[in-house]
């Protein structure tokens, strides 16, 4: 096993994914599955070899500093799930 | 114990472009909540983001001010973590390959000046506004400043001290302003400050547990946070316990730090770079122009005034502090042609009232032209530098010109040599106690005649004509007493 | 024939010669959506008010001489691009209720060239999928087979086209969503060269991957829609400033003198034997229509399943960070807090696949894992695209097979997502590697399933994949059925 169900717990967290136990252990075997699947990948020696990180190679994409119309106030909050005066609400920040 | 301080700074400097960093939206402070805002910087679905080049232009202003080398690719990089303040739940910052890397500043310290490094400068993205609520459990989002352009300064941990510290955050502003890529306002936040502090016995090579200090927003609390997290740590050390590695807040009210509770369980940020944007690219040619048009720095500009007006170097110091004043200054000189005369007064009156106002330069009621006029009535002899004083307040008051005041106050300087020689006489005779003294070798005599002159002309007498009045005169009457 | 069953160019035709309005047209594709869409359920939403009265206007200004190259043809929209003011769910839970209030640049263009939106085709949530069975919305059925599925994760935008509840239609591609479909289906689709048609507005799954790009009964079709697709858009940093050619024009010209690049690897054991007699005979056809066949070596294809699976996931845990229920979106009721909001709110909205691949991608970029999976996939997937280069060098157009199978029975993978991942073997590469790629049909299994076959082509050769495809197309007179619905 390359990923314990302590593993999944962690990421799960990180992604912030609430998963039950019995989750939990399905999760870790098809995710064990892949990563042995993926693990071919091994096979090669890519030392040297540039990562690519785009499919076409585009530099320099900009724009200009000029200023356009930001979203009407109330469309900017149409589709928020809880929002009261010009704010979205969410609950209290427990840390 | 003899402890060494080790302290390295991040700062954090928004930059002065009218729009957001991948976005058109304007970067105003001050707006009502969630105004200026779009799809893109609100991070709804399938939106995307294009960089404003005018904040690659102000960051390299910024490399080449601290003598950073450019990268000729830099990429920006997903810093991925959850919080409301944050749309996309990850911020576009850089990582891998920074804008700029191994700059430096010169700080002035105790014993003369030194070399602070600097380890990197990258763009990215500010995150929103939360704010709290007090009496419900909730909180609440405004996502204005989302999106605002930042460049984060990485310093090296060469400073040895809190007062270190301060002067190098104070060059580091200073360069900022003069560079136009940011207001440096503190307390709006466009100018943020975190540090890395250490303690180590002197002469030890590695460095000891550092803390991480936050919330110190303005040059004096950043003073005041190091020197008591310092204190703390040597405490700690002497005591025999341990430091722990944390971040820790600054609490202004009480004058101390205190930990933070950690917003992210664990710092797994999982940057990687953002396919949404592509490379950019710096060839030779676009630093060049970038070099091309940048203003002049601080310390060349206390050089050339040092040179080119003769001025004292504490002079310079002191005019070329706030960029606005030091243009004022040279307003001045280029109406007047007097830079010592110029600096005096800028430094003297004009600051003085500015600072028992609490205003900058930019507010100041007297504009060079006025102040230049002013010096020009003196040197012409048109009023003395004494009535320049009541002058120069009146200015200050109702922002009139000298000429103006003058006029009004009829305080032109009686320069007509006969009435001038009646009033001298007048208080020759008027006066024979002192003149036998004078006369018996009391020399000192003389600045009481020409004080006593000054104030029958309500201070109006042209003092040199009055001295050379009395100097004839006097000797007249000695020569006539002789005779006699 | 009914006005639904028509193409593009056909029914242009018969509008351009006043034979039909845009309000018949619509009408009839609309009288087949009541009659077939029960059965296959290729619409999470359709929009018949607002195409009724697109069509109104159409005939207005066809009236008037206004004929734009898509006047008054029904399109469908997969529902990953965003359309102002019409509810845009991604498939998933997590959007059902999100209106955005802008539009997808391709839907902007559509709209511009006349196109009339039938409706907001059904997906794999957040085109997580190849059979169209993680749409929140229930799964789509395969007109040719009720009881297997259509593909993925365009799957609604493929039915549609293939059951004629719409002239053409729009999917999105990141490992084959377009291609493999459409291969399943029985019609043509296109993933366009990275860059080349606009992602502003497309719901994103893989950012480096995803490319929008259309389903068409036919080749000329196809070039019809990439015309008014392609370009270049301000709004998108990765958008690409090459000039567009008139893709129309490599329709019907001949492929004589052409090298067809056959790679090895692409012909392995696993695959079906009846998708690779139907291969063998297409690669008879276009050697007739004069081209040459030759063998050549794409060395690390075997490689192509597990790069995608570290890069994709990688990019949408990142891309899917924002679905937080705090700006919009699906937020959970009972949650005490704001972690406890975060967490709950992403337990229900998301479904099983988008939540695999989530933890699959996190995984990959945390810390102490990136080297050994995002860096290293990173590496390889530069050298997957270096094979490219090297085999263009060699051929005009690289032939596959689109799918190794036909289309498999619903439920039949689904607890198995390894197996799942694998029936895009063959349309992957052309994402990793940024080039355009086409699926046209080539035949039925002996159940009456269809098959595709792939072009895969250079960078911006778009061209060449549509002259190829209609020159095979032509020659091969692949049998005009119908699915019996």
């Amino acid at each position: 096993m390359k990923l314990s169900t302590a593993d999944v717990e962690y990421v799960a967290k990180l992604a912030r994914l609430e998963v039950s136990e019995a989750e939990k252990e399905k999760l870790t075997a098809q995710i064990n599955d892949i990563l042995r699947y993926i693990d071919q990948l091994n096979e090669l020696d890519t030392m040297g070899v540039a990562p690519m990180s785009h499919a076409i190679a585009v530099t320099n994409a900009f724009r200009e500093d000029r200023a356009a119309q930001s979203l009407e106030p109330g469309d900017a909050l149409a589709n928020a799930p809880d929002a009261r005066g010009e704010f979205f609400r969410v609950p209290k920040v427990i840390e | 114990m003899d402890f060494e301080t080790v302290i390295g700074l991040e700062v954090h400097a928004q930059l002065l472009t009218d729009t957001k960093i991948f976005c058109s939206c304007s970067t105003q402070f001050g707006a009502a909540p969630n105004s200026h805002a779009c799809p893109v910087c609100l991070g709804m679905p399938g939106v995307l983001p294009v960089l404003n080049k005018k904040v690659v232009e102000y960051a390299m202003r910024m490399a080449l001010a601290t003598h950073c080398a450019i990268n000729p690719q830099n990429v920006f990089a997903r810093k991925n973590y959850f919080y409301p303040d944050l749309p996309k739940g990850y911020q576009i910052s850089q990582y891998a390959y920074p804008l700029a890397e191994h700059g430096y500043i010169m700080i002035d310290t105790g014993e003369g000046s030194r070399k602070i490094g600097i380890t990197r400068i990258h763009m990215e993205e500010d995150a929103g506004k939360l704010i709290h609520d007090d009496h419900n459990p909730a909180s609440y989002v405004d996502l204005n400043r989302t999106g605002v352009p930042l460049i984060e300064i990485v310093g090296e941990p060469d400073i040895r001290s809190p007062e270190e510290a301060a002067e190098y955050l104070r060059r580091l502003h200073e360069i900022l302003v003069y560079l136009d890529i940011c207001d440096g306002n503190m307390e709006e936040g466009s100018f943020r400050c975190d540090a890395n502090v250490s303690i180590r016995p002197r002469g030890q090579k590695e460095f000891g547990t550092r803390t991480e200090l936050k919330n110190m927003n303005s040059f004096r609390n950043v003073q005041r946070g190091l020197e008591y997290e310092v204190r703390r740590q040597q405490y700690l050390v002497e005591n025999g316990e341990k430091i722990v590695q944390e971040t820790r807040l600054w609490d202004d009210a009480q004058g101390v730090t205190n930990p933070m509770r950690s917003k992210e369980e664990a710092h797994d940020y999982r940057y990687f770079p953002d396919p949404d944007l592509v490379p950019v690219v710096v060839d030779e040619a676009w630093v060049a122009d970038i070099r091309a048009g940048m203003p002049e720095l601080p310390q060349a500009k206390r050089e050339r005034f040092v040179n080119d007006y003769q001025i004292p170097a504490y002079d310079a110091g002191v005019l070329t502090a706030d960029k606005a004043l030091a243009g004022y200054y040279e307003d001045v000189v280029k109406l007047c042609g007097k830079p010592k005369i110029a600096s005096n007064w800028v430094m003297g009156d004009v600051m003085k009232f500015l600072n028992e106002d609490k205003k900058s330069i930019r507010e100041c009621p007297v504009s060079a032209k006025s102040l230049a006029d002013m010096i020009g009535l003196i040197e012409e002899g048109t009023i003395s530098g004494k009535i320049a004083k009541e002058v120069i307040a009146d200015m200050y008051a109702t922002g009139r010109t000298p000429q103006e005041i003058i006029r009004e106050k009829g305080l032109v300087q009686i320069t007509d040599e006969g009435a001038l020689a009646k009033t001298v006489a007048a208080i020759i005779e008027a006066n024979p106690g002192q003149l036998a003294d004078y006369r018996g070798g009391k020399e000192k005599l003389f600045g009481f005649f020409v004080g006593q002159v000054m104030k029958a002309t309500q201070g109006k007498a042209n003092p040199q004509m009055v001295n050379d009045l009395l100097k004839k005169m006097l000797a007249l009457r000695q020569a006539q007493d002789d005779i006699d | 024939m009914e006005l639904h069953q028509f193409t593009i160019h056909a029914l242009q035709e018969k509008i351009r010669n006043g034979e039909v309005s845009a309000l018949q047209i619509a009408e009839s594709v609309f009288s087949r959506i009541d009659a077939v869409e029960g059965r296959i359920h290729s619409y999470i939403r359709l929009m018949k008010e607002e195409a009724m009265a697109s069509a109104a206007r159409a005939d207005e200004g066809i009236q008037k001489g206004d004929i734009q190259p898509l006047t008054g043809i029904p399109i469908a929209l997969k529902d990953i691009v965003c359309t102002r003011g019409i509810p845009t769910t991604c498939g998933s839970r997590m959007l059902h209720q999100f209106v955005p209030p802008y539009n997808a640049t391709a839907v902007e263009k559509l709209a511009a060239a006349g196109a009339i939106f039938v409706g907001k085709a059904n997906m794999d949530e957040f085109a997580m999928g190849s059979s169209t069975e993680t749409s929140y919305f229930g799964p789509t059925r395969n007109p040719w087979d009720l009881e297997r599925i259509p593909g993925g994760s365009s799957g609604g935008s493929a039915t549609a086209v293939a059951a004629d509840e719409c002239i053409a239609s729009i999917g999105s591609d990141t490992g084959g969503s377009i291609r493999q479909p459409a291969a399943l289906c029985g019609v043509v689709g296109m993933k366009p060269t990275y860059g080349r048609v606009s992602r502003f507005g497309l719901i994103a799954f893989a950012s480096s991957l995803d490319q929008i790009g259309p389903l068409t009964k036919d080749v000329e079709d196809c070039a019809i829609m990439m015309n008014v697709l392609a370009g270049y858009d301000p709004k998108e940093s990765t958008s690409v400033k090459a000039e567009v050619p008139d893709y129309r024009q490599f329709v019907g010209r001949d492929i004589k003198g052409w090298k067809i690049g056959i790679p090895k690897e692409y012909f392995i054991d696993g695959i079906d034997p009846e998708v690779s007699a139907a291969v063998a005979k297409t690669i008879e056809t276009v050697r007739q229509c004069g081209a040459s066949i030759v063998e050549i070596s794409l060395p690390h294809t075997k490689y192509c399943v597990a790069v995608y699976y570290i890069i994709a996931p990688a990019e949408a845990s990142s891309n899917l960070a924002r679905y937080d229920g705090v700006r919009y979106g699906f937020r959970a009721a009972d949650a005490r807090d704001l972690s406890e909001m975060y967490q709950k709110t992403r337990r229900q909205g998301f479904g099983a696949e988008v939540k695999r691949r989530i933890m699959i991608g996190t995984y990959a970029l945390s810390a102490g894992y990136y080297d050994a999976y995002y860096g290293k996939a990173s590496q390889v997937r530069a050298l997957i695209r270096r094979d490219f280069d090297e085999a263009f060098a060699r051929c005009d157009v690289v032939l596959t097979p689109t799918t190794p199978t036909p289309a498999f029975k619903i439920g039949e993978k689904t607890d198995d997502p390894l197996q799942m991942y694998l029936s895009d073997i063959f349309t992957i590469s052309a994402n990793l590697a940024g080039i355009p790629g086409i699926s046209v049909p080539c035949g039925f299994s002996t159940s009456g399933l269809p098959i595709g076959v792939q072009f895969l082509a250079g960078h911006f050769e778009e061209g060449k994949l549509l002259q190829a495809a209609s020159a095979y197309e032509k020659s091969a007179a692949v049998e005009k059925r119908r699915p019996a619905l």
